[in-house]
């Protein structure tokens, strides 16, 4: 049983509960232990950096520090949040370069008799850990009820492969590693060119004309690849596309319905949990049509949804895929090399 | 002491260069020369001078004097590096009679002067080394270099446009050539192009009668569809085994008419010579023009050779030309000289994925803009999108894809930026579409071709200074929703300080040079170095820029690197030419700066054998001992550090010159004493020199 330090931030025990249900649910048949750090504190998100500073990265350096305290085997912190993973990985980054932020960070940490050693802790994404000390091979393993016929579009979020502080990541600006995943999983996954896009983060919150664009782009690009669902591994990133789907709908008067579930969901499925205990049926845009489509059975969500009438489809509408396309032949994509 | 040659009576002159105030603004050279004279007369010097340019024909006429009237049997020059005048010098010497061996350069310019600018710190330096040079050549034997008759032949390796003009070159003077390629036929990519710039020439017009040329030269053997697999020998007497690939017909009986080709039924995408948006059938010549005329078959692609019928070829050919069992075939060449000219691979731009090559469809390569804008292509020389009809009403051309950019390659490709404007005056040529140019900086350095450059924008083409960060066709509402089926080019316009988002119908990627894939392994078969990425290193990149580091092979074109036509050809000539001087030569003197194995004391451990760069050690199973082949050894010293047993001597950098050498500079290093400089130790005698 391979063992880890976690830091699970704020969202798994709010917004994200079901990615934190799902999580636990996997990591049994895995073999994998996390262990929660012990009086961990919010890691400020994507804005408090940008407000103070120091204030901010003291914030997220006593989290380090106390990682660092509690190593017991492992030195390696696992952070499932994106947003949790790019400010730990940034600050032990930044700590490690620069004298004056180290001596700043232990100088104020010190007033909680902590401190911070650089490199003491390696910071990892919970993605990169599955893929790569798990394996995908030891993954397909545990498959029992692959995914077959489920088109998933894979939506990696901003924050998880730039900056991509210790060269984690193959490719940066399009990684295919959760297309990989999927596909282990037996799911149809769709080319899905937005991978690393960024939903809008706090901007609905901000500006919502651009915020619910920001949504609508990530949207309609599954609709029109006719995507049954889009997975994520980050909790603000579903947040944004399940939460805030129907008032988008509402402001561009679209009918838009592309469910997003966390890629530990789909793990679970795939391994043969229930849905429930993977938190299933808590998303706002329902993913029991998109999963009884491969025969998995999820009640259906409590408000009835509207179906669409006939002739009144999805605005985009979904362009028939050329069989054979005429004309000059494309370029051949080798998906070995990707 | 070396055994064979004690220097019991060395008589030294030291010969001190100003170069102008290269040296002398920093060296205190008179001092140099009468310290020299002072200190180093215990050693041997008998006379030392200095003089404004030890170069100049007068500077060299003082050492040839000195050398016949004083009896001089060393000469130590203390100027420039050895790479610029040793030769110079060395040619002094044996023209008054001495060994050429016995003279010995001290760079106190490149080392000294040039890198510092305390003077008396300089001056002190330049005394240090210049007494190690003369407490080294006291050591140095006379060496005379090895000659070796050189065979007429040459290879070249390469059927591009270096290659043929190297091989016409050669052909031409009379000697023969074996010109090997990998394609079925010779032209490489410049066969492929429509127009060549910035003169807008016809590329196929200038090509095609180069090509024909070296295919009927009495003097040139063609040996395309092949490939070198082994290089043995040396300059002047390589044995290169060529495989020649099976065509699986006979080329004694095929008229080349084409009906093998026009009746085959199997029709695939050609990858190579259409880049990928045309087809060819499985037995075909890759265009009209090939030369020779013979097509291939492809056994890949044959219907016969997958399921076993079909051979409508062999049943329709004219002359009974196919011969489906045919077997590849080796063949074995003698030549004297190799030309490599390899060529380049054009980047990869599925690796740039934010430009959706491979995913949107109407994102096309270079390469593939060549062939659609060529008559002879896919399309007739129609601009379309990859619908196959649909012309273009706005084409983005975007620069240094995989160019000037740390993730993929951080060189600059050279002709990109003139072959995208190409790019752009051909669309306006051919359609109504406006034309945008995604740059980053213009590179037009070539004769007319800044000329071409504002050529192409008085024809209204867009110029926009800015790496594009994506290509996509996700919309952004509301401001894009009439673009739906387009492209987005998303770059940030560096000039006016905007984010630009900008609709275009098609996008022309303008993708670097790569070497081939096959780089270092046919830099190791051919024993040559080449860079971390893939280009053959020159012998010098400035004053030598054809000759590789291994004697009698030479490189062109694009296997040196980045380049256009006009400079390919040049160093395809450049090689020939090299070549031709020393087939004329009849014989070649090598350098006899070598490695010598001493076979008693070689206890056949073989550590020494896969470390020689330049596979000039072999084994000798029987006598169970390692030997150098001194034709191929350069004298890199590689083996000689390797050999636990000491039995690996170098002939001009004995053990005795190193510690002599080392001794000398020690012995006056005035670093940590350069304001008491008289407090110097006294010089040992020559005897102390450990050996």
């Amino acid at each position: 049983m391979s063992s880890y330090l976690y830091y699970p931030g704020c969202s798994l025990s709010g917004s994200a509960r079901a990615y934190a249900e799902s999580l636990a649910a996997i990591l049994a048949p895995l073999g994998v232990e996390l262990r929660e750090i012990d009086d961990w504190n919010c890691c400020g998100a994507t804005e408090y950096l940008t407000l103070s500073p120091l204030g901010g990265y003291a914030l997220i350096g006593r989290n380090l520090a106390l990682a660092e305290s509690q190593r017991n085997g492992t030195s390696t912190l696992v952070a499932p949040c994106s947003a949790c993973y790019a400010n730990l990985a940034k600050t032990d980054r930044f700590v490690r370069e620069s004298q004056t932020l180290r001596e700043q960070l232990n100088g104020a940490l010190a007033a909680d008799g902590l401190q911070y050693t650089p490199g003491s802790i390696t910071v990892r994404h919970l993605l990169e850990v599955l893929i790569e000390d798990v394996g995908l091979d030891e993954l397909q393993r545990h498959v029992t009820r692959p995914l077959h016929g489920l088109r998933v579009a894979p939506y990696l979020g901003c924050l998880v492969s730039r900056p991509d502080y210790d060269r984690r990541w193959a490719q940066h600006e399009q990684p295919h590693a959760l297309d990989r995943l999927m596909a282990a999983l037996g799911a149809e996954v769709v080319d899905y060119p937005l991978r690393t896009s960024c939903c809008g983060g706090h901007m609905t919150q901000i500006s919502p004309d651009t915020g619910f664009e920001m949504i609508r782009r990530l949207v309609d690009a599954a609709d029109r690849r006719e995507a049954d669902l889009l997975v994520t591994v980050c909790p603000m990133c579903q947040m944004n596309i399940d939460a805030y789907q129907s008032e988008m709908n509402h402001h561009f008067r679209t009918d838009y319905h592309v469910p997003i579930l966390f890629f530990t969901q789909l793990i679970g499925l795939a391994f043969g949990l229930e849905p429930k205990v993977l938190g299933i049926g808590t998303e706002i845009v329902s993913a029991h049509r998109a999963l009884g489509r491969i025969g998995i059975a999820v009640p259906p969500p409590a408000e009835v949804e509207v179906e669409v009438p006939a002739g009144q489809a999805a605005p985009a509408a979904r362009e028939a895929r050329a069989k054979r396309p005429k004309g000059l032949p494309m370029p051949r994509l080798d998906e070995d090399e990707r | 002491m070396t055994p064979n040659e004690p220097a019991d009576s060395p008589r030294v002159g030291v010969y001190v260069c100003h170069c102008g105030t290269n040296i002398a603004g920093t060296v205190d050279v008179a001092a140099v020369r009468d310290w020299a004279m002072e200190r180093l007369g215990p050693h041997g010097v008998v006379v030392s001078r200095d003089y404004p340019f030890m170069c100049s024909s007068l500077g060299q006429e003082l050492i040839e004097d000195d050398i016949r009237e004083l009896g001089l049997n060393r000469v130590v020059v203390a100027a420039c590096s050895p790479h610029m005048h040793e030769k110079t010098f060395r040619g002094a010497c044996e023209r008054a009679g001495l060994n050429p061996y016995l003279c010995e350069l001290v760079s106190i310019r490149e080392q000294v002067s040039w890198v510092h600018t305390d003077k008396v710190a300089a001056t002190a330096k330049a005394e240090a080394l210049l007494a190690g040079g003369v407490l080294r050549v006291r050591e140095q034997v006379p060496l005379e270099p090895m000659r070796v008759p050189i065979n007429e032949a040459t290879l070249v390796v390469g059927g591009g446009i270096a290659g043929i003009t190297a091989a016409l070159e050669i052909a031409d003077a009379g000697f023969p050539v074996h010109l090997v390629e990998r394609e079925p036929s010779i032209g490489g990519h410049m066969a492929q192009f429509d127009k060549t710039f910035p003169t807008l020439d016809c590329a196929a017009c200038i090509l095609t009668p180069k090509m024909v040329t070296a295919g009927s030269h009495p003097n040139i053997t063609l040996h395309t569809w092949s490939e070198v697999t082994d290089v043995a020998g040396y300059v002047g007497n390589f044995t290169v085994k060529v495989l020649h690939r099976p065509r699986y017909l006979d080329t004694d009986l095929c008229t080349g008419c084409g009906i093998c080709q026009e009746k085959c039924p199997a029709k695939v995408v050609d990858p190579v010579f259409e880049a990928g948006i045309g087809y060819r059938k499985a037995i075909y010549r890759p265009f009209p023009q090939a030369v020779p005329k013979f097509p291939v078959l492809d056994p890949d692609n044959c219907i016969y050779f997958e399921r076993g019928t079909c051979r409508a070829c062999e049943k329709l050919c004219p002359t009974g030309a196919i011969r489906l069992d045919q077997q590849p075939e080796e063949v074995t060449l003698q030549v004297g000289n190799i030309v490599l000219a390899t060529g380049f691979e054009a980047f990869d731009a599925r690796r740039v994925e934010a430009y959706g090559y491979g995913r949107l469809a109407n994102v096309f390569t270079s390469l593939e803009f060549e062939r659609m804008s060529n008559a002879s292509g896919p399309t007739g020389g129609q601009i379309v999108l990859r619908d196959g009809v649909t012309e273009p009403k706005t084409v983005a051309i975007v620069h240094c894809v995989g160019s000037r950019d740390r993730n993929y390659n951080k060189y600059c490709s050279a002709i990109c930026c003139m072959q995208s404007m190409k790019f752009a005056h051909l669309v306006r040529e051919h359609t109504d579409a406006t034309v945008y140019e995604f740059y980053i900086d213009i590179r037009a350095p070539g004769k007319a071709f800044d000329e071409f450059y504002q050529r192409v924008q008085d024809e209204g083409t867009i110029f926009i200074r800015g790496r594009v960060a994506e290509v996509t066709d996700v919309l952004r509402m509301p401001d894009e929703a009439a673009e739906d089926g387009r492209l987005i080019v998303q770059v940030e316009d560096t000039l006016a300080g905007l984010q630009r988002r900008i609709p275009v119908d098609m996008v022309v990627l303008s993708v670097g040079l790569e070497p081939q894939a096959d780089a270092h392994e046919v830099a190791r078969r051919f024993g040559i170095t080449c860079s971390s990425e893939g280009w053959v290193i020159e012998r010098h990149p400035k004053l030598d820029p054809v000759a590789t580091m291994t004697e009698g092979v030479f490189a062109a074109g694009c296997a040196l690197g980045p380049r256009d036509i006009p400079a390919s050809v040049a160093s395809g000539a450049a090689a020939a030419a090299r070549i031709l001087g020393r087939i004329q030569q009849r014989e070649l003197a090598l350098e006899p700066i070598r490695a010598v194995i001493d076979a008693e004391r070689c206890s056949g451990c073989r550590i020494c054998n896969d470390l020689c760069p330049f596979s000039a050690i072999t084994f000798d199973a029987v006598q169970a001992v390692t030997e150098v082949n001194p034709a191929l050894c350069q004298g890199c010293g590689v083996c000689i550090a390797a050999c636990p047993a000491g039995a690996i001597a170098g002939t001009g950098f004995s053990d005795a010159q190193i510690l002599g050498q080392i001794e000398g500079i020690l012995m006056f290093s005035g670093a940590a004493d350069v304001g008491a400089r008289t407090a110097s130790p006294e010089p040992k005698a020559p005897e102390a020199v450990p050996a």
